[in-house]
């Protein structure tokens, strides 16, 4: 994994190639050196097969560096930094709204992740609610939240940052939902946490409504997620649901399509041997990183945030992600049956067996006991994964192919039977027809609908809209035409997404019909 | 009603979000007493081609249910459509009234979406198990209505106001076909007429598409978009409906 230095000198040839490239920012370059100067240390100590598995990316560590130095994901406990301040930044308890926002943004600069833009920023409704109450018009709220979010969106300009609102309903949120549709920026991204009997059906209309502008919010269902975390945690980054006051160490991840392409036999035999296989190779990888961190880095031994008490080791684990499924089941039906075409998303058939190796995966995950991993009671969470720009050819996480998706009903009942598995985190994302503008209700239904079958996490995108999802993360096609065009971008996952945009085909992801376009009006 | 233990139906869809409030779960009933010139689905009516996707299937009300239990969730009612609906009301009847003594089903709403043309016994019959209504008006004028359908409009009128009456009148629907029922004269009278039967009511201007319409000659013509807002201007300056142009 080390990188070579002395032969051709690719080393030289890439940071040349960094810091003359016209469309990257000066921010983006120098992270992306820093990234580069990583790759002259060893990798964590892994075995051969591990290290065989890993270079020909059956499993994935994400490109997280050779030396972990930070989590990968970190949810600050903001709720107690504003009660307590924060001895490091100098910066005593707040007692304004003023205040608060600015002690906030200060900390946002602060807050490590493997993206360097913090992927939390807070429970805001909640965070913020000590400082508003009767003083405070509407329309103030609206001012001050309207300046913090333009400085959010130009001094953290990447789509994985974050926040949490809901599930009650309050003015904050409310405002937030306003400040969106004004300002149709594609940071920060947004969770609304749905409580059926607690969320109003007003309020996830009116974050509904704020999907058609904006694409955000992401919904997720809270009492799902307070059954698997308790109900401190938040949905962070492109739907990771973890703890507050914790996260997530790393993400590794299995390629499933690959680990099929890898087994001959029957579908039984790749349940047996082939699948645990390669689950214990990943899970390798994700101690020997876990490890890393914890152990050679001292990242909890030296943090602010860890000896300011805002984040405890006890609440992160590793997350252990899977993708490729349906090329996985593709594969093991044809293998099982000489010649079978059924789909996984289109066949009974393939449909359970897909509920079938999630399951086994989810067998094996808890049976793996995982070092530094108190927040998953020593286990490693298990994540559907939703892509990166450099996979080609597979499909994220438990999804149907893009564009092969079948009506939205069906669709939702493939997916849904997945949902409990994933604790930290599934996205299989819908595309509603453009009619749904004038029936938001049908939405609000479909969401309500979908947490009543069990779904965890549930995000649309409106046909037609400016912003699109990529992978779990929102970019304006306006941005992706500039990248296109060599002009550059201001977000630097909009270059993420530029790559992910031509591998993925995203555009071409059907497009759920909730109405019946074809019949027509009458 | 003759049988009305089996519906003949065309097609159902488990979501839709354009057939009244909410998603909804719709059938399509086969059959219409209509022969409209713009007919999106001339193959409900009888004497036109059913071709083999679209044969139509002798349903029972207990077989629609077990489909509707599992798209209930996700449902804020259901709607029957067409075709003409209340062309085999019976089975209309049954099917609500099932829904509404299913406690898992007991929730959702019943609309009956109709080009209005039936006696009023059809909605007296059909009113205590109905929640609402949406109801094409073709044209207000007679002899256009006639010529775009095939029949009067006089019991599309009179449904209109019977169904305001019961409080049953969800929305009305404006087919515009460009140069045949987009006057300025004939739009205003109906925005008056419309007025007078409910100032509040929600209208719906729908532009006529040539996708799926019967080849003919001479061909009929899709409004455009400066079109179809003129009439919803028109129809706003009259009285303050709800309006909204698709
Ligand atoms: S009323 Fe509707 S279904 Fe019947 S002919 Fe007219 S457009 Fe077609």
């Amino acid at each position: 994994m080390t990188l070579d230095v002395s032969g051709d000198n690719e080393f030289e040839a890439r940071a040349r190639a960094l810091v003359q490239d016209g469309s990257l920012g000066y921010d983006q370059k120098v992270r992306r050196l820093a990234a580069l100067a990583t790759e002259m240390l060893p990798y964590p100590l892994i075995s051969a097969a591990c290290e065989e598995a890993l270079s020909k990316r059956v499993i994935c560590d994400m490109y997280e560096g050779n030396a972990p130095f930070t989590a990968r994901y970190i949810l600050p406990d903001y709720e107690k930094a504003i009660r307590q301040g924060l001895v490091h930044l100098e910066m005593p308890p707040p007692t304004t709204l003023a205040d608060a926002l600015a002690f906030l943004q200060i900390m946002y600069s602060q807050v490590p992740s493997v993206t360097t833009y913090p992927v939390y920023l807070g429970d805001l409704d909640k965070v913020l609610a000590p400082f508003v109450d009767d003083r405070i018009s509407d329309a103030q709220l609206d001012d001050a939240l309207r300046r913090f979010w333009i400085g959010i969106d130009r001094m953290l300009p990447d789509a994985f940052v974050h926040l949490d609102l809901g599930p009650h309903d309050s003015r904050i949120t409310r405002s937030i939902l306003r400040v969106e549709r004004s300002l149709r920026q594609a940071v920060p991204n947004i969770t609304l946490k749905v409580d059926p009997s607690v969320t109003p059906d007003d309020l996830i209309e009116d974050a509904v409504l704020t999907v058609f502008q904006t694409g955000k919010p992401h919904f997720v269902n809270h009492p799902m997620m307070v059954g698997d975390h308790g109900d401190q945690y938040a949905a962070v980054s492109c739907y990771n649901s973890l703890k507050i006051g914790g996260g997530a160490h790393t993400l590794v991840r299995v390629n499933l399509k690959e680990v099929a392409l890898r087994h001959t036999g029957s579908t039984d035999e790749f349940l047996a041997t082939t699948l645990p296989h390669y689950v214990e190779l990943t899970a390798e990888l994700a101690e020997a990183r876990v490890r890393s961190l914890v152990e050679q880095q001292h990242f909890f031994d030296t943090h602010w945030l860890a000896t300011e008490g805002l984040i405890d080791i006890d609440r992160f684990s590793a997350m252990f992600g899977i993708f490729g499924l349906a090329e996985c089941v593709n594969l093991l039906m044809a293998y099982e049956h000489a010649g079978s075409e059924a789909r996984y998303g289109h066949d009974a058939a393939a449909d359970a067996l897909g509920r079938r190796v999630v399951e086994r995966v989810a067998e094996l995950v808890a049976q793996r006991p995982m070092p530094y991993c108190e927040g998953g009671n020593g286990f490693c969470y298990l994540h559907s994964q939703s892509g990166i720009d450099l996979d080609n050819d597979v499909t994220a996480g438990t999804r149907i192919p893009v564009g092969d998706e079948p009506s939205m009903f069906e669709h939702i009942n493939t997916c849904a039977p997945h949902h409990r598995f994933f604790a930290s985190g599934i996205s299989d994302i819908f595309h509603v027809d453009e009619t749904a503008v004038r029936n938001p209700r049908a939405v609000v239904d479909i969401i309500r609908g979908a947490f009543a079958s069990g779904m965890r996490d549930f995000t649309f995108n409106l046909d037609g809209n400016e912003f699109v999802r990529i992978t779990g993360y929102l970019v304006r096609k306006s941005d992706l035409a500039k990248i296109a065009d060599g002009e550059g971008a201001r977000h630097s996952s909009d270059y993420l997404a530029a790559g992910s945009e031509n591998a993925y085909h995203l555009t071409q992801r059907a497009v759920k019909r909730i109405g019946c376009h074809e019949r027509a009006p009458r | 009603m003759k049988d009305t233990a089996t519906g003949l139906v065309a097609s159902t869809i488990a979501f839709s979000n354009v057939d009244g409030p909410g998603n909804r779960f719709v059938v399509f009933l086969q059959g219409c007493n209509f022969d409209c010139v713009a007919c999106h689905n001339p193959q409900t009516i009888p004497g036109h081609a059913v071709e083999g996707d679209h044969a139509p299937l002798r349903m029972t009300v207990p077989e629609l249910l077990t489909q509707i239990r599992r798209a209930a969730p996700f449902l804020s009612g259901i709607t029957v459509s067409g075709g003409e609906a209340t062309q085999q009301a019976g089975f209309v009847h049954a099917l609500f009234t099932a829904v509404k003594d299913d406690l898992s089903l007991a929730h959702l709403t019943c609309f009956v979406d109709s080009n209005g043309a039936c006696g009023p016994d059809t909605w007296a019959g059909l009113s205590p198990v109905m929640d609402g209504a949406m109801i094409d008006l073709k044209c207000l004028d007679a002899q256009i209505h006639q010529q775009m359908t095939g029949q009067p409009n006089d019991e599309v009128l009179a449904s209109i106001r019977q169904l305001h009456a019961l409080g049953l009148l969800y929305e009305v629907r404006l087919l515009i076909l460009a140069g045949v029922n987009n006057g300025t004269e004939l739009v205003q009278h109906t925005a008056e007429w419309l007025a007078a039967v409910d100032p509040a009511m929600r209208v719906k201007v729908i532009g006529f598409r040539q996708h799926g319409v019967r080849p003919r000659t001479p061909a009929l013509v899709e409004p455009n978009a400066h079109e179809l807002q003129a009439v919803a201007t028109m129809l706003q300056a009259a009285a303050g409906f709800d309006i909204c142009v698709i």
